[in-house]
């Protein structure tokens, strides 16, 4: 053969190497092995992911890890503390109170489901669970604002406690909203960003204005 | 043996004209593919041949039902179906929206805007901001009317969120529905050239209802006659979008019924407005407290503001 005339092929190079067949039984063993591991190394992994995405949260960076990886264990957590910390306020008796503990939990699931419908109705390409998996997750600062609100009104309920709480609150709001909007943009076709992003923007202004006018009895 | 002028490069002609000289060649045309998805069409228009449209006005009716053909035929069990109808851009809705606050005389709403491509997102996102936005903006004005009061306590009244969600919404679809069955019935007795499909109803009354997002805002100004200034003014404007909309379709009819029919819709859109008025605000004078005064002659006299 002409064209490989400049090709030698040594007699002194060994050629050695596994010939071996992947055998199907490797691959179940790796997955059915966390059977036997101590129940505190289970929890923890899943603890772990919770928490790195609230990292994730707190510091919003393109990043796939919370789109790829979705669980609803972290938007379960922040719901119903979120709903736990809007009681205790003037509904006791009166019918015009704050919202009661159901309408805080059907108005975050039912708000995050009615907002990923309109994305995917829209033509976005996420999956219904991711995109319910990025909304709860983005509720943590709302979370965090709450949290100081009820702290501040403990030390009193004045101007001056309303001011703070109102600078809290919208910045957090718009924390939660530029994080979501980071994690779901992409995922749209380019000429109906602002369709996809204004539901998000409504569902946590709702959600802030809940927080803000939490007043105490 | 070629000659030198058929190796010369030679530029690629208008298929038109290169079909001109040779009609029997076989032509391939590699366009952007037109069966795609029918929820592409509306892309595939250049903005240039929209606004020839928008000009000829009443004349794209063969073109609107040719596009009404080609949409919506995948089965109402299938996602895709409902993709149908959010099938608009960020432009499209905020021209519909600008359409809505500004009527201009004399060109419809549906034809001009919506042109066979009637979308649910408007509405539904629509009713959704004017739900809370009456909602927080009630609240806020009762929050400022009682302000000086001593024995007021805020509440922050979620229940009226509730409420008004589900007055809105009724409007929103069970008055185009009842308007829809009714032109339908008329359309039976009495051959109308113009007429809606219940999505194009729902489309129009929901961007009508936008007027009232910046209206309720405007309506924590505690002053009554602001208030009502507020209400005669987004009536008349999303009025006249209804009206404009509805005259063609019954004009052909009875005078009377005709009239009639423009007529109640104006008035349950009035209805709307002055009922969450009076519902979600409260009247901002009542709540002042009356000074009594006590007279020189013994008697009081209560002063009402």
């Amino acid at each position: 053969f002409p064209g490989l005339a400049d090709v030698s092929i040594s007699e002194d190079i060994p050629v050695e190497g596994e010939i071996t067949v992947p055998v199907g039984s490797r691959s179940p063993d790796e997955d059915y092995s966390t059977l036997d591991e101590p129940v505190r190394d289970t929890i923890m992994r899943d603890l772990k992911a919770v928490g790195k995405k609230f990292v994730h949260v707190m510091y919003p960076k393109k990043s796939s890890a919370l789109l790829r990886d979705w669980d609803l264990w972290g938007p379960l957590v922040l719901c119903v503390s979120l709903a736990l910390m809007l009681q205790g306020g003037s509904a006791d008796s009166k019918d015009d109170g704050g919202p009661q503990f159901a309408e805080v939990f059907v108005i975050i699931w039912f708000g995050a489901v009615v907002i990923t419908l309109n994305s995917k109705l829209l033509g976005g390409t996420i999956s219904f669970f991711q995109s319910l998996c990025v909304l709860g997750y983005c509720v943590l600062p709302l979370t965090v604002a709450m949290l100081v609100c009820r702290l501040v009104l403990l030390a009193g309920s004045g101007t001056v406690s309303f001011i703070i709480r109102l600078i809290v609150v919208v910045a957090m709001f718009g924390w939660s909203t530029l994080a979501s909007t980071a994690f779901l943009a992409d995922s749209q076709p380019p000429n109906r960003k602002a369709l996809v992003v204004y539901p998000i923007f409504l569902f946590y202004f709702v959600i802030s204005w809940m927080i803000l006018t939490f007043t105490p009895q | 043996m070629a000659t030198v002028d058929d190796l010369k490069f030679q530029e690629f002609d208008d298929a038109a004209n290169l079909l001109a000289a040779n009609p029997d060649a076989t032509t391939i045309s590699i366009d952007e593919p037109v069966e795609i998805p029918k929820n592409q069409h509306s892309r595939l228009q250049e903005p240039g041949r929209e606004e020839d449209d928008e000009l000829l006005g009443t004349d794209d009716s063969d073109k609107t039902e040719l596009l009404a053909g080609q949409k919506k035929s995948a089965p109402f069990w299938t996602f895709e179906y409902y993709q149908t109808f959010f099938d608009v851009d960020t432009y499209q809705v905020l021209d519909r929206i600008k359409g809505s606050v500004f009527p201009v005389p004399g060109k419809n709403f549906v034809r001009l805007y919506i042109r066979s491509n009637p979308d649910l997102y408007g509405p539904f996102w629509i009713c959704a901001t004017l739900v809370f936005t009456i909602a927080v903006s009630g609240n806020l004005s009762n929050f400022f009317i009682h302000l000086g009061k001593p024995t007021y306590h805020y509440v922050p009244e979620f229940r009226k969120v509730s409420i008004a969600a589900t007055t809105i919404y009724a409007y929103a679809w069970l008055v185009p529905l009842a308007l829809w069955g009714f032109l339908m019935w008329r359309n039976s007795k009495v051959m109308n050239i113009v007429s809606y499909s219940f999505l194009e109803i729902v489309c129009v009354y929901g961007y009508s209802l936008f007027i009232y997002i910046p209206t309720a805002i405007l309506w924590i100004i505690p002053q009554k006659v602001v208030r009502w200034v507020l209400v005669m003014f987004s009536l008349c404007l999303s009025g006249s979008v209804l009206v404009m909309t509805f005259w063609p379709a019954v004009r052909d009819d009875n005078r009377r019924i005709a009239l009639a029919t423009v007529g109640t819709i104006v008035l349950l859109h009035a209805l709307l407005a002055v009922g969450c008025l009076a519902y979600f605000f409260d009247a901002p004078e009542l709540d002042f407290p009356a000074p009594i005064i006590p007279a020189h002659n013994g008697t009081t006299v209560i002063t009402k503001s």
